[in-house]
Formats: C-alpha cells, structure tokens, sequence
C-alpha cells in the first residue's frame, strides 16, 4: 500500500523541464529567503570557513573580503540571473537548447551534472563525519585524497541513499525541508562559536578582534597550505558560486520567483550562509587546532561536536543533506535535458548513485576551495553566452536563439566561445600565474567578446 | 493549538542560542549549554515534524 502510493507520488512530480512555470506555482520573496538561506548554509559552510583558517587568512582580510564579495555576488544574482528568469521562466537547459542546440546543451549538461555530483557529494562527505562520530571511525587528514577505509565508505553509501531518496520526492519537499532548518542552522553555527570564544581567550567583546588576529585568523597558513589574501577572499566569496548566478544555472530556481527582485533572496544566503557562518566555522576549527596542537585531520563532524554536543553534529548532518538535495535536484534537471522521456526520479536515483560514489573521496572536501572555482569557472562561459543573447544580440542586429530559429542541432559560435574562452583563462593562469579564483572575472568578458565575433562570423551565412 | 506549537518552536529557537552567551558570560557551564541546545532542537523540529506544520 505504502509503496503503491510512494510510486503514484513518483509518477506525479511535475517540475516543468520543458515548459514555463504556470502562475499558479510562482513563489514570493519570502519563499526564495529561506531557500537561499538555507541551501547557504550547508555543509560547505563547516568546510569553507575552516580552510581560510588554513590558508592563513587574516582577521580584517577576512571581514572586509566577505562583506564586499558577498555583495557583488547578491548584485548578480539579482541583475544578471533573476531578470531572464522571470521572462523566460524555463530552465537554464531548455534555454540553453534554443540558443546552442540539442547536441550543444546535451555536452553541457552531462558536464554541469557531473559538477553538480562532485559538490552534493562533498556534501555528504560532511554529513558523514557528523554521522561516524558514534563509530568512531578514522577521519581524513587535509592533505588526503582517497577514503580511509571500509567504515567511511559504508557511512557514506547510507547518507547518500538517504539524501538521494528524499530528492528524488521533488523540488517541493527540499524547500520545506530546508526552510524549516533554516533559522536553526544559522543559531546553532553562531551558538557554537559564541560558547567556545572564552576557550579562546575572548572574556569579553572588546577582546573579540585582538583574539581573531592572533588566535584564529592569524595571516599565517598551515603547513603545505597557500596564503590567502584580502583579494582571494572577495573573490572567492563573489565566485563560489558563479555556476549559480553568473552562470545561470539558478534560472531553474528563479523561474519560480513573482518577481526579479527575488534575486535579492539570495543575501539571505550570503550573509548568513556565507557571512556568519563561515566566520562560526573558522572560530570552532582555530579552537580545534589550538586544542589539538595544529593536527591536520579535517573532519566538521567531530568539530562541531565537540563545541555544540548532539546538537552541533545534527547540524553537520542537516547542513549537509539541504544543500545536498537541491543540487542532486538541479544535477537530475541538466540530464533530465539530455534524456527528456525518463521520469525525474528515476534521472534523480542515477545522480544520487554517482554523488554517493563521489562522496567515498576526501580529497573532494580538502579541495573544496578550488574545485568549487573550477566548477564556477568551466559554468560560466554558458551563462555569458544567455546573457548577450538575451539582451544584446536583439540591438545589434543578430540572431537570439539561434538554434530554435534556424532548427540547428549545434550552434559553432557558442561551442568556440565555450572552449575559447576556457583556453583563454588557462593561457592566462600559466603565463601570468594568475590564480583560479581571480580568472572569472576576465574570463566573462573573455566570452562576451568571443561570442559576439563569432556569432558575426557565424551568422553571415544566414543573412546572405 | 496553532499559536500554542508556534511558541514551543520559538522558545526552542531561543533555547538554542540564548544559552551560550550564559556560558560565554561564564553563567553557565560549556555541558549544560550543550543540553540545552539539544532540547532547543526537539522543541524547534518536533512540532513541525509531528503536525506537518506549514
């Protein structure tokens, strides 16, 4: 009986892959609120703010680089994502099949998939450290790549089973999940770290700032760690996820949204996801190495657990599982583009099983930093080439939606300025040394430009 | 009823944060605050869970 009505459930999830969101499923702005807050604050959130610690960030570095990074993400968010996706009010891969073609979008979405897979999965690789406190099992090391052994690996199958069934019931039970979690998350990050300033040698507020320079954000990273500035810092904070905003994989989510102004949801994200909770994260790990003399084991589990008790771990493992959901959630959205007849939960159970195999390696979490810039960075070419089309190609004369207007399978122009400009910012990070967190930026323009000329050139034949 | 399990929440809400500035004061002891954090949660969630609330 229980599962005759699990599978009719299953039949109905209706996520309009193919079709603009009716009226009658638009969501306000309080909706995207606690959406955003809570997908912000997430497991990468006990990850992120440690490795700054690690990478030597300074106190004041650290406070002005998120404040001024987190805006500018806001800022593209709201004016560079939300106002095609209310017009449009489809999914970044129905959009991106009009403009570049089936078999174009078909190349970017098992990429985007699997970058999706790569960060749910470090996801609930942090769940699962919360979940083998009990067990006691070993945990990683900063500095490794591969699982520790058999314990980890059945901890993590078990939480990547759970995190794959809850997503695939659809988009609707991870917004209630996450919204309810939301607010508590947040208090339980800032509960944790306001109870353990003492142990640090905070007695009283005016002691706060002294204490973060020369105890917790010391300027001086960790043995084998790179030094992060005040300029790593916006940068990162802005393009972490760049996939999301410049990108514009966040079209999927927004497309519900009443209005574009739902785009300024996402600060609730930023700072209290990437804001609070990562300054939280980075005063429990500097206790955590004061206590254990600079050990480089890496687990968020154990660390809030020993701050926060019960409580601290239950956050670990929720934080983990509200980000988790909605990214195997978009994950099964870019293939679901590819194979358009199979039924989201069963697109959603493939994704879920490549995540949980993903999740077996530490090396996902320890580096996390980097890879969720490469993520950002790979993403984004796609979103400048929607932004243009959208708004410049019908002032100056050319096509938008080039494939759906000409039936093209493979739009070229895009195809170069998606590999263009990814060559262009290797080139430039090898010659210059530039790092990834700093090549978004002039790679964007990069791809501006390149699919302007190339469209020119490849649209002559049409205009003939 | 309604009004009566939103209060239950609330007061689970505060007693997840409130607490740790009692030991941050050094009012109460770093253990106790962690008892109290978990009753917060029971409070906070249980509700929500058991009547499906919105």
């Amino acid at each position: 009986m229980l599962l005759e009505k699990l599978s009719a459930h299953l039949e109905e999830v209706k996520e309009y892959e193919r079709e603009p969101v009716p009226a009658s499923r638009w969501r306000g702005f309080k909706s995207f609120l606690g959406m955003y807050a809570g997908e912000h604050t997430a497991g990468t959130e006990f990850v992120i703010g440690p490795l700054f610690v690690a990478h030597g960030a300074g106190a004041m570095d650290l406070i002005l680089g998120l404040l001024l990074g987190n805006f500018l993400a806001v800022l593209s968010w709201a004016f560079i994502c939300a106002p095609i996706a209310v017009r449009e009010r489809v999914t970044l891969y129905y959009l991106l099949e009009k403009i570049c073609g089936k078999h174009l979008t078909n190349a970017y979405n098992l990429v985007n998939a699997l970058m999706f897979c790569f960060l749910a999965g470090s996801m609930i690789a942090v769940s699962a450290t919360a979940i083998g406190i009990p067990f006691n099992i070993p945990m990683a090391k900063l500095t490794d790549w591969l699982p520790s052994g058999l314990p980890w690996i059945i901890i993590v199958v078990l939480v990547g089973a759970v995190t794959t069934f809850v997503a695939t019931l659809g988009y609707d039970k991870v917004e209630k999940f996450s919204t309810i979690a939301a607010p508590w998350m947040i208090l339980v990050f800032l509960a944790a770290a306001i109870a353990v300033l003492p142990e640090l040698g905070v007695k009283n507020w005016g002691d706060f700032f002294q204490v973060a320079q020369d105890k917790i954000w010391t300027g001086k990273p960790l043995a084998g760690q790179s030094k992060f500035t005040f300029w790593h810092i916006l940068f990162f904070a802005w393009f972490c996820n760049m996939a999301m905003h410049i990108g514009m994989a966040d079209l999927s989510i927004l497309r519900y949204a009443k209005k574009w102004t739902a785009g300024f949801a996402s600060a609730g994200g930023m700072y209290v996801g990437h804001y609070i909770a990562w300054l939280a994260s980075g005063i429990l790990y500097a206790l955590f190495l004061q206590q254990s003399n600079e050990n480089l084991e890496f687990a968020p589990g154990p660390v809030a657990y020993s701050a926060a008790g019960i409580t601290g771990a239950l956050c670990v493992i929720i934080a983990g599982w509200t980000t988790a959901n909605p990214t195997i959630y978009r994950a099964g959205l870019a293939l679901q583009a590819i194979m358009p007849k199979a039924k989201t939960w069963k697109i959603t159970l493939i994704v879920g099983s490549i995540t949980t195999l993903a999740a077996c390696f530490p090396a996902l979490v320890m580096q996390l930093l980097d890879f969720v810039a490469l993520y950002g960075l790979i993403l984004m070419p796609m979103g400048a080439i929607i932004f243009i089309d959208y708004w410049l190609f019908p002032r100056i004369g050319l096509q938008s939606n080039l494939a759906a207007a000409k039936n093209l399978t493979f739009n070229v122009a895009a195809l170069i300025t998606w590999l263009g400009s990814l060559l262009a910012c290797y080139l430039i990070a090898k010659t210059t040394g530039l790092e990834i967190f700093f090549l978004g930026l002039p790679g964007w323009f990069l791809a501006v430009l390149i699919y302007i000329i190339s469209s020119y050139m490849y649209q002559k034949k049409w205009s003939k | 009823m309604k009004i009566l399990l939103k209060l239950v929440s609330m007061a689970g809400l505060m007693l997840t944060i409130i607490p740790s500035i009692g030991v941050f004061y050094e009012v109460i002891s770093q253990e106790e605050n962690k008892y109290f954090m978990l009753i917060g949660t029971l409070l906070w969630f249980g509700p929500k869970i058991i009547f499906k609330e919105k």
